[in-house]
């Protein structure tokens, strides 16, 4: 055990014991309750960002921790953690999330703070785990950990409709979860690898075959599952109505952080496991992700509300990493986890922002604002800045993540199709973005908004306030003008674990997909 | 007299020493209470009940442990079979009764129902429940279970005061003398081929056994003529029998009248012990004596299992009586266990793996069924059987121990990770994908996911803000006045909520066996 893997560790355990203390109610008073949780919240938040700064690209996985007698050995279950290229920037990315959903959290002023924060460091420690762990089992149980307080946390401190809402979350979200496990499940029995992991798993597949039938099958319930998860685009009717209902620390730590754990799974399982399965299904992928896009977009545009825009915007730009997974190149790949870090940030920071904008004005709706900005410069320039990340505008992560993807989608001519309809996107995301920013901070102010403050004034951001929304832009900020902070480990392991990948799919023409061409000449660089 | 000392010596009464010493302190505490004048006298019964188990328990497990009976041997002349199945089901039934009785012991007081003969007739249950599960010979499973049986008709009825409990005693006794002459006439059939195989058409086993009623002449009988329809006829109907027992549909009409209607430990005993013994000698039957007909067996199951798990689920989600609701999730849970004696079916031998994760689940069932009936227990609800969801509301806030007891307990029946209900069930999964059984698989699935509407319900009445309360609304009576003060129960269901997520995070060794 060196520091490093303490650290590790500790950004599991020392929330996941934050929540035991302030459940039992430990700290009495209102004072200690806050200490102790800036430190269950910071200490994640500082962890990860050392571990993302000491993590060696070279390395399988660096940080490795590894008990194996956790009970399900003979499944080949062992508590294994450890951080490789793809799962370091996410982790740092949950930390930082965390973090400032903690601060927010801390000073929201929410009825029953104690519950409210015992609840979002279980999810916190969940979310942790989920990126750090190598093994499938606990990556799927470290999930779960995160998902089930955000029920709970809906249910009791969400807004309107908040009762049905969580119900409706809830089975939603368990139908996706098992099927997802039962995709895990399969993986596990029908490649009966030592080990419940991917090296292991990947190992093993070169020895036992899988038929394609069943290589398909597989493929498609993890597709499936992990889709409902992530809001695929039939199933994501969950994730607006929920979004815009769940309080704020959740809907970023949600939105944010744990949806990206489908397209994760994606990414380190199921494509490179099964890549002839891939192919496959990669036109349904393709397909789907283009209605994220289109369809989510337009009623996106349609929104009154500034915060149902942002959930439905969150769920449009899944569309875009779902396309970069559905070319199977290593460039769309890496882009696609480019830009779920980059997405992660940024519309965590939107949630952070609403919940600011909604304190000064008392609501969501559009109409009743206007002309914000100058009263609070600050705020302001902090959504504009979100905005423009949200939309994709060069200077922000998300930029890079999108312009990879579109730059897979133009190595292929068959694919031109989908980059044309995709470009449309960042059309209609300008659109609803701008538009909001116009309506709520610039123009002159709305008839109810002058009547609201009349008896209040309307004060720019508090230190509290400052404080996570800075912690969350400047890593946006740095990914956009420095890409290479991230995409130098993300590009050596896709480009390892997707090298194979490649050249199996050219050599090998499963019956069940029609011919394709797949050629990525440019393969194993991810910016240009 | 010499054979008759031969015969004599395979019986080994040492080998049941757990059932008759769990039959002496029967009757113990039934003197105990003959001789008590006072109430107090008889709540000491209950007391040394609860100790005696307690002790018998822990004896039972050093017994096992230290000794490690793990080889399998047989008595009484083949009539039973001991091992460590075997002393894995005492085990659980101890367990069980021992927390029927603590929880009996609250709730008598409160009810002010007669103590003695309860904890008497529990015992004698468990012991009758004990011998079932090793019983190699139909006679001896048709009387132990009749002995199950016959306390348990009491037991439904035991609050005399109250019509349901009445009607439910009622009603389990007409549906138990049912899948009894089922049972009965099931092995009558398979009797009746088995001492005159020529007289039926059917083929004369190689080896002969003496008594057509063990359980290993009845393999030989099975396995030789499998398509003869008389056998057929009465293998389908001791399973009808056990049917009935586990709650498994198309059998499962009386399950949620009675389960609503028996007082609240008995509601617990019988959707624990009962179900488990149900599927216990199940489970020794289809891989024993049944086992030449596991093909036509199959697809009978599968569409049991299948029925259970939609009927319970779906039937369950209307319910608004939370004794009824709790019923019918446990026709479903009997819907899952089914599809691992399947799995169990399709991959004998291969140590046993579906066997132990049927044990495995079932222990979880156990420590989720006794928090949330535990629970139950405690909340002072005006009449036993109506316990509505909206007595609930807020528990978590006004009784927090009880509320997470009931949060946890509920999660791990839902098979919510990372509970121990939800090791089981994917524990089951892996089982069923390993038996290729597909279609099981996602019936299990859907069942799981439309359960969570229930589940959820009434986890979200526990924590979240109830409904508003109108100004003519009847004055509410104070369900959870004086929760804190129930003895012993709080550390007992602290305890099971402490291993229900301790199972879900770490099994250990006992994962060695899956």
């Amino acid at each position: 055990m060196n520091l490093n893997t303490i650290l590790l560790l500790g950004s599991i355990i020392v929330p996941a014991v934050g929540s035991l203390l302030f459940f039992g109610g430990f700290p009495k008073e209102d004072s200690s309750i806050k200490k102790l949780s800036y430190f269950v919240f910071g200490f994640p938040f500082i962890a990860s960002i050392l571990l993302f700064l000491n993590f060696d690209p070279t390395q399988e996985y660096c940080f490795e921790i590894l008990y194996s007698r956790m009970g399900l050995q003979e499944l080949g279950i062992t508590f294994h953690l450890g951080l490789n290229g793809v799962s370091s920037p996410l982790f740092a990315m949950a930390g930082i999330i965390g973090f400032a959903a903690g601060i927010s959290a801390i000073h929201s002023g929410a009825e029953r703070l104690r519950l409210y924060l015992a609840l979002l460091s279980i999810m916190l420690s969940g979310l942790m785990g989920l990126f750090a762990s190598v093994d499938l089992f606990f990556y799927y149980l470290f999930h779960e950990f995160a998902l089930i307080p955000t029920f709970i946390m809906v249910g009791l401190w969400g807004g309107r409709d908040r009762r049905g809402i969580a119900l409706e979350m809830t089975i939603y979200l368990t139908l996706g979860a098992l099927i997802s496990l039962s995709g895990l499940v399969a993986l596990n029995v029908m490649i009966d690898a030592p080990k419940f992991d991917f090296p292991h798993l990947s190992d093993a597949l070169t020895q036992v075959s899988l038929s394609d039938r069943s290589a398909y099958n597989i493929f498609g319930l993890l597709l499936f599952g992990f889709g409902i998860l992530v809001a695929l685009f039939p199933f994501h009717t969950w994730a607006t109505r929920g979004y815009d209902a769940a309080p704020t620390s959740v809907s970023m730590l949600h939105a944010g952080v744990l949806k990206k754990f489908g397209l994760y799974g994606l990414i380190q399982i199921a494509v490179p496991l099964l890549p002839q399965a891939a192919e496959c299904w990669s036109p349904w992928i393709m397909w789907l992700a283009l209605g994220n896009i289109l369809i989510v977009g337009f009623v996106a545009m349609a929104q009154t509300s500034f915060k149902a825009m942002i959930s439905y915007g969150s769920v449009m730009h899944m569309g875009y990493c779902f396309l970069g997974i559905g070319v199977c190149s290593t460039i769309g790949v890496g882009s696609a986890v480019m830009l779920m870090c980059a997405h992660g940030l940024s519309v965590a920071l939107m949630f952070l922002l609403a919940s600011y904008v909604r304190r000064r004005t008392n609501t969501f709706e559009m109409e009743e604002m206007g002309g914000l900005a100058a009263k609070t410069p600050l705020l302001a320039c902090f959504c504009l800045a979100a905005t423009l990340a949200t939309i994709g505008l060069p200077g922000f992560g998300n930029f890079w993540g999108e312009f990879g993807v579109f730059l897979s989608l133009g190595e292929n001519k068959e694919h031109f199709t989908f980059l044309i309809l995709a470009a449309l996107g960042i059309i209609i995301s300008a659109v609803f973005g701008l538009r909001a920013m116009a309506k709520i901070f610039f123009g002159s102010e709305s008839q109810e908004f002058q009547k609201s403050t009349t008896y209040s004034s309307v004060s720019d951001l508090c230190k509290s306030e400052i404080l996570p929304a800075t912690s969350i832009l400047v890593p946006l900020f740095l990914i956009g003008i420095w890409p290479l902070t991230i995409s130098h480990r993300i590009d050596l392991e896709i480009g390892q674990r997707y090298a194979e990948f490649q050249s199996q799919s050219s050599s090998f023409k499963p019956s069940c997909c029609p011919d394709s061409e797949e050629s990525t000449e440019e393969g194993n660089t991810l910016l240009p | 007299m010499e054979s008759y000392l031969n015969f004599a010596k395979d019986n080994l009464w040492g080998e049941i020493w757990p059932e008759l010493t769990l039959c002496l302190g029967a009757l113990i505490v039934l003197a105990i209470d003959l001789f008590a004048n006072s109430s107090n006298g008889k709540k000491r019964a209950g007391q040394f009940a609860i100790l005696f188990q307690t002790i018998l328990f822990v004896f039972h497990l050093l017994d096992y442990l230290l000794l490690r009976h793990t080889f399998d041997r047989e008595s009484f002349s083949g009539m039973l079979k001991h091992g460590i199945h075997q002393d894995i089901t005492r085990s659980f039934f101890l367990l069980s009764s021992l927390l029927v009785s603590v929880l009996a012991q609250f709730f008598l007081h409160t009810r002010k129902l007669r103590i003695g003969e309860f904890h008497h007739l529990t015992m004698v249950a468990t012991a009758g429940l004990m011998i079932l599960c090793q019983s190699q010979h139909f006679i001896v499973l048709f009387v132990a279970l009749e002995t199950v049986a016959i306390c348990f008709y009491p037991l439904v009825a035991f609050d005399r005061e109250s019509p349901k409990s009445l009607e439910a005693g009622m009603k389990y006794l007409i549906f138990g003398a049912l899948s009894s002459a089922l049972l009965l006439l099931g092995i009558v059939l398979i009797y009746g081929v088995g001492v005159n195989p020529e007289a039926w058409g059917a083929t004369v086993p190689n080896t002969s056994y003496a008594d057509a009623f063990s359980f290993h002449a009845v393999y030989q009988l099975i396995t030789e003529n499998s398509d003869h329809s008389l056998i057929r006829t009465g293998v389908v109907l001791i399973l009808a029998g056990i049917a009935f027992k586990v709650g498994a549909a198309p059998f499962q009409i009386w399950v949620p009248d009675v389960y609503h209607g028996a007082p609240m430990p008995i509601t617990a005993f019988l959707a624990v012990s009962s179900k488990a013994a149900g599927f216990f000698v199940l489970l020794t039957l289809v891989n024993g004596p049944f086992s030449g007909l596991s093909e036509f067996l199959l697809p009978l199951l599968g569409f049991i299992a299948t029925f259970t798990i939609f009927f319970g689920n779906l039937a369950a989600c209307t319910q608004k009586n939370l004794k009824r609701m709790l019923g019918l999730s446990g026709v479903a849970h009997a819907g899952y266990l089914m599809v691992a004696v399947m799995a169990s079916m399709i991959l004998p031998g291969s140590s046993d793996r579906a066997v132990w994760i049927l044990f495995f689940y079932l222990f979880t069932y156990l420590l989720a069924s006794f928090a949330v009936f535990g629970v139950m227990t405690i909340a002072k609800v005006q009449n036993d059987s109506e316990h509505e969801f909206t007595d609930y509301e807020e528990l978590l806030r006004k009784v927090p121990w009880a509320g997470l007891t009931l949060i946890i307990g509920i999660g791990s029946l839902a098979g919510i990770p990372p509970l121990a209900g939800f090791i089981g069930k994917l524990l089951l999964f892996s089982v069923a994908l390993e038996a290729k059984l597909y279609l099981s698989i996602l019936a299990m699935v859907v069942g799981v996911v439309i359960s969570i509407y229930y589940y959820f319900g009434w986890i979200r009445e526990i924590c979240f803000h109830p409904r508003p309360v109108f100004e003519d609304d009847d004055p509410k009576h104070d369900v959870w006045k004086d929760a804190d003060r129930v003895g012993f129960i709080k550390p007992l269901l602290l305890s099971l909520l402490f291993a229900s997520i301790l199972l879900g995070i770490w099994q250990g060794p006992l994962g060695d066996a899956f």
